[in-house]
């Protein structure tokens, strides 16, 4: 019910929203609480286990009850709190967790049950028999448990990631926030200044009080303007602080656009619905107010009941009465300001409870002293409760119940670096340690100063504090004049009594169900967290930890500091995962990088393959041709017949200059490279630390201290890595100096019987075996254009690498191509390039799998004896040259027509086929036009003894098992005479 | 085949992904004549900042810095390394560094506009508000997943420059966080 003429929304446009289908009008600057309370809407959800009827407790984003579901499709948001769900023209909200409507539940039935329902039901029922768990169970509890559900259909919804970077960090905007923000900015520091709620001042916009005589909400707007003309100043609101990390990292959520309608135009079509921000402050100051708790009785949970500041908040902020005969049951001074309010609103007040004997008497309503409420009626809303007192019972008709059990202080923040906050009898509350997190001080109602005028000061305070420690000074503030009424409490967490009580609303957990824990000997806190799930649920307990702890310490005879308080973990709110994960969809988890011949392969079909970062064509489809296998071939042959063009500029490809070139090169290949002359190329292998192979590949020397690397494309950025480790940290003196140049030249693969023909067209100088022979290499022009030639060869052809600068790698493909078309050749892709390295049986990663050596690939005569290199001495320990290890073979099937695969096992024919008889394992296959059937690379038990011998090839995932014949690794042009040619 | 396949056309990292303009800011491709990666031998750094001042007006910029102007600019690039950007290397440097011609190796962009910076500031982990990061600061970091180098060149204008392959993904990258910035007008 809306009160005539109150709040700060009065006087705002009118607003049509609907829930659960019903249409209602509200007013802006609404939340969807507000309006709901405004249009006596109580009744908002059910619980989280036995689906009893919840309204609206708080109007903070700690709420636990009022949680909906907002928007449709894709687009569905469920577990939105309707707290923090700010009123838009056609927001259309519904209930969750009840069918078929939140008014008649059928699962309501479960309240019922409630005596078999308690702390560890679960685990003491499911137990056995254990299948049943998955089948049965999990799916039962599932459904018949739970918060909102996901629509199911792929969220379109864009979300964002964003940095930001101050001197100081404000977290909260009340007044302790905005005296800090105020002197950071006077004092010229960079602040940002976040709030959660839409709207900054915090507490200030709920109460009714003034601030230097005139009404706080003027001050809060005139401190708001000041902080709006520095530019050194951001505000941040819908913005809530979610973590503290090390070195001022925070994380922060912020809700973009939940607050606006669906986008209806291209301009805000990409509008992010939340941004997960990431902010490194310098220092920061802690303002985040403090969280007012329940009390526990006998059905203190119908809708209706709520906290009393926030029947404050939505009278003097929202002009709304949460009911029309309030009743207010309290422990505490703050909690009278309820009752005065309302009272002075003209909003009829019932009475007020207060716990204490020593209470203050009210202005204008009844305080019945030493009392307690022990019960409520209603079914769907409240309609009264029960009070006792020295004289007995008393039932008092009731719409609305205002407690509050005293406020926590939102210390979360400074635990989540391991700190502990401190337990204060005074307040009866845990307060932070100083210190916590470093550069971060806490000021205000989270530090335990719950006068507003204590707020200021220290929010004052508490900028100038953390600017001296990053060396910014800062002017003491003149601290306005505000109310400094004092707390006062009497601790009171559960009223005795029969029934159920609860603590934590939002996964049901009572106060007989913490009695059960420690009964049940889950008597540290954790345990007893786990035991009954309290503090669980998405409010993480923001409500009911400290009264549970409190139950728990009562109930174990401990006292509330030794009985302690969980571990306050990140994220401070829900925080979506599309915010955290923003920008990772589709393919935006990884970049891709472009060859200068894809376009050409995209014109020609070719069908790509992923290689680490790259895309690769993989065959380059001709008409008529409708599997990869046809393609394949076709480009094999062509090659072996004609000549194919191959992009290879995915290899990594590294200049190394230097006077002390030659010796880099010594110690990373195990092989010798000071020897190769000038215009030569050679094939060399590089050692992990441990001995084992990490990669191969070629270097040119094309200068007097100038070679070109090349790597495998896998490997790319691992050479390059290692190359940085040796010159900085193993020969720091040496005198070399090595940079990428992969990205820098284009580089294609020329091969087959017709490469040269080819070659010679399109280069200015004279190709021949004389200027050009095998592993020669050297710069020559390319159609007026400065490129390099090596004659190396991948596919043992006569074959040639040619490469000019990238920005002419797209026209040089398509020359290649057209050239090489003309006589019979044309491009080939990844699969023939495969197929050809596996018919010369050379090795990719596919065998320089982490677990191989030189010796096990027959490359033993590689690690130069004559020098050491990096790797070398691991390389020689016992057992890895053992006759008996895995090493590289060749395989073919008995039967020609069978197929082989990569992955399969290998076993001796007589053998049975178990882990213990395993022989060894396929690297490579692939079908070869070239000689008419499969052949393979495999890693085998002293696989060069067995030439000739019979070995079965099991392969159990593909239902593949063959015989096959153990040959050498090179099936074809064994004698090499092709690629000198 | 058609005679105009003769001669070997050349292409810019980014011909055909930009220019782009979204919500007032301007992302556009630089093409620098060239871009040659100098790196100090033993000893040399002095002596090749001398030869850098005097055959291209610039000293060796030091870690995190960039010297020169438009036309002729050297940016640090990572551990005893700096690009130059703009004129053809002088041939007496190489007696001082390794010179390594890298024209094409890297794609170089120019974002300009009011929030360049709030674009920038949903990719790249470091602090480029202009107060911190002033004309003639260069950074070696990340852009969402690529690393890069980026330079302040103007008051509301930055470069940034990306191996030449991940051209597409930086344009991608860069649209996609303009289009966000901008949505939110």
């Amino acid at each position: 019910m809306r009160v005539a003429g109150k709040g700060l929304v009065s006087g705002n446009r009118t607003v049509n929203f609907s829930f659960n289908g019903k249409a209602y009008m509200g007013l802006e600057g609404d939340t969807l609480a507000s309006a709901l309370l405004a249009n006596g809407v109580h009744l908002v959800g059910r619980s989280f286990k036995y689906h009893r009827p919840r309204g609206i407790l708080t109007a903070g984003s700690e709420e636990p009850n009022a949680l909906v579901t907002v928007g449709q499709g894709g687009a569905t948001d469920p577990n939105i709190r309707a707290t923090q769900q700010e009123l838009f023209e056609g927001l259309a909200a519904k209930s969750q967790n009840c069918w078929p409507s939140v008014e008649r539940d059928v699962m309501a039935l479960n309240d019922l049950a409630a005596p078999f329902l308690g702390a560890g039901f679960y685990y003491k029922t499911f137990m056995w028999p254990a299948p049943l768990w998955e089948k049965l169970y999990e799916p039962i509890i599932r459904r018949a448990a739970g918060l909102g559900a996901l629509s199911g259909a792929a969220n379109k919804d864009a979300y964002e990631k964003a940095f930001a970077f101050c001197d100081l960090l404000v977290i909260g905007s009340g007044p302790a926030g905005l005296m800090a923000a105020l002197t950071a900015g006077r004092a010229g520091a960079d602040v940002i200044l976040a709030e959660e709620d839409s709207r900054m001042g915090g507490r200030l916009l709920a109460e009714v009080e003034d601030i230097d005589g005139r009404p706080a909400r003027v001050w809060v707007a005139e401190a708001l303007a000041e902080l709006e003309g520095m530019e050194n100043v951001r505000l941040m609101t819908r913005t809530a602080i979610t973590g503290a990390y090390d070195q001022g990292t925070y994380s922060a959520l912020e809700r973009v656009s939940h607050h606006l309608p669906p986008s209806q135009s291209l301009k805000t079509v990409n509008r992010p619905r939340e941004c997960f921000w990431r902010i490194a402050a310098k220092a920061s100051v802690l303002a985040a107010g403090a969280i007012e708790r329940p009390i526990a009785f006998r059905n203190n949970d119908r809708p209706g009941i709520m906290t009393a500041g926030a029947v404050r908040a939505y009278l003097n902020r929202w002009g709304v009465a949460p009911g029309e005969r309030v009743t207010v049951f309290a422990n505490n001074d703050n909690a009278h300001r309820t009752a005065r309010d309302l009272v002075a609103a003209g909003v009829h007040v019932a009475a007020l409870i207060d716990s204490r004997h020593d209470a203050p008497d009210g202005e204008g309503f009844a305080v019945i002293k030493g009392a307690v409420v022990c019960d409520s009626a209603g079914r769907q809303r409240l309609e009264s409760i029960t009070v006792r007192s020295v004289n007995g019972e008393e039932k008092i008709q009731t719409d609305c119940l205002a407690m509050s059990g005293g406020w926590n202080p939102s210390v979360h923040l400074t635990c989540h670096m391991n700190a502990r906050p401190q337990w204060n009898r005074e307040l009866a509350a845990f307060l932070p340690i100083p210190g916590a997190v470093p550069g971060m001080v806490v000021a205000g109602a989270a530090n335990g100063s719950f006068s507003t005028t204590g707020a200021l000061r220290e929010g004052a305070e508490a900028a100038a504090q953390a600017l001296a420690q990053i060396g910014t000074k800062a002017e003491a503030a003149a601290i306005p004049v505000a109310q400094d009424a004092p707390y006062r409490i009497t601790p009171l967490w559960a009223v005795p009594g029969k029934g159920r009580a609860w603590l934590d609303f939002q996964n049901d957990v009572t106060v007989k169900d913490v009695n059960q824990a420690a009964q049940e000997n889950f008597r540290s806190v954790e345990h007893m967290k786990r035991y009954t799930t309290q503090g669980m649920a998405t409010d993480q307990g923001k409500n009911s930890n400290v009264a549970a702890l409190a139950v728990l310490a009562d109930a174990t005879g401990r006292s509330i500091p030794e009985t302690g308080v969980t571990t306050f973990r990140p994220p401070f709110v829900p925080t979506s995962i599309a915010a955290m994960a923003a920008g990772a969809e589709d393919q935006g988890f990884k970049p891709q990088r472009y060859l200068t011949s894809h376009p050409v392969g995209l014109e020609r079909g070719a069908h790509n393959i992923e290689v680490g970062l790259w895309y690769r064509a993989s065959y380059y489809p001709k008409p008529g041709e409708s599997t990869w296998k046809q393609s394949c071939d076709r480009e094999v042959m062509m090659v072996r017949n004609a000549v194919g063009v191959c992009d290879v500029s995915t290899l990594g490809k590294i200049d190394i200059k230097g006077p002390d070139a030659a010796k880099l090169l010594d110690l990373v290949y195990s092989n010798t490279f000071s020897t190769l002359k000038l215009g030569r190329v050679r094939y060399g292998l590089m050692l992990r630390d441990d001995g084992f192979v990490m990669d191969d590949g070629t270097t040119a020397r094309l200068g007097e201290d100038h070679y070109v690397m090349t790597t495998t494309t896998a490997a790319a950025g691992q050479v390059m890595s290692h190359l940085e480790y040796l010159t900085q940290v193993v020969r720091p003196d040496w005198d070399v100096r090595f940079t990428s140049v992969t990205d820098q030249w284009a580089q294609f693969s020329v091969a087959g019987p017709k490469a040269r023909d080819l070659i010679d067209g399109l280069v200015d100088e004279d190709v021949n075996g004389e200027t050009f022979p095998f592993m020669a290499c050297g710069a020559v022009t390319v159609k007026g254009v400065a490129g390099r030639l090596f004659r190396i060869s991948f596919s043992g052809e006569h074959a040639y690498e040619i490469a000019v600068p990238a920005r002419y790698g797209e026209a040089l493909f398509r020359l290649l191509t057209a050239r090489a078309e003309e006589i019979g050749g044309g491009p080939y892709g990844l699969e023939a390039l495969n197929v050809l390295r596996i018919e010369k049986g050379f090795i990719t990663h596919a065998e320089i799998n982490g677990t191989v050596n030189a010796f096990d690939l027959g490359m033993q005569g590689m690690v130069s004896a004559k020098k050491d290199c990096w790797g070398k001495a691991l390389s020689e320990r016992e057992g890895l040259m053992d006759e008996e290890r895995m090493r590289l073979v060749g395989l073919k099937p008995v039967d020609h027509a069978k197929e082989i695969s990569s992955g399969a096992h290998l076993f001796d024919p007589e053998a049975t086929v178990e882990r213990v008889n395993d022989l060894g394992y396929v690297t490579s296959v692939g079908f070869s036009p070239t000689l008419g059937h499969m052949i393979g690379l495999a890693m085998l038990s002293a696989g060069p003894d067995r030439m000739g011998d019979t070995i079965r090839l099991v392969d159990h995932t593909r239902g593949i098992d063959t015989l096959c014949e153990v040959v050498n690794p090179v099936f074809f042009d064994p004698e090499g005479g092709r690629v000198r040619g | 085949m058609a005679k105009d396949m003769l001669e070997l056309t050349a292409k810019s990292a980014c011909a055909g992904l930009l220019p782009a303009t979204i919500g007032g800011i301007t992302l556009s491709e630089e093409t620098p004549a060239h871009l040659t990666l100098l790196a100090p031998y033993k000893g040399r750094e002095a002596a090749l900042s001398a030869a850098l001042e005097a055959a291209h007006g610039m000293g060796f910029p030091a870690p995190g810095r960039a010297t020169g102007k438009a036309e002729a600019r050297a940016i640090w690039f990572g551990r005893a390394q700096a690009l130059l950007v703009g004129p053809a290397a002088d041939a007496g440097l190489a007696e001082h560094a390794a010179v390594t011609d890298l024209t094409d190796g890297w794609a170089v962009v120019k974002i300009e506009g009011e929030a360049a910076e709030d674009v920038l500031a949903r990719l790249v982990p470091v602090d480029l508000r202009a107060s911190v990061f002033k004309r003639g600061y260069t950074a070696r970091t990340e852009l969402k997943h690529m690393m890069v180098s980026i330079t302040r060149t103007g008051p509301k204008a930055l470069q940034i420059m990306v191996f030449r392959s991940l051209a597409a993904t930086l344009v991608h990258d860069l649209k996609r966080a303009m289009e966000a910035v901008a949505a939110r007008g």
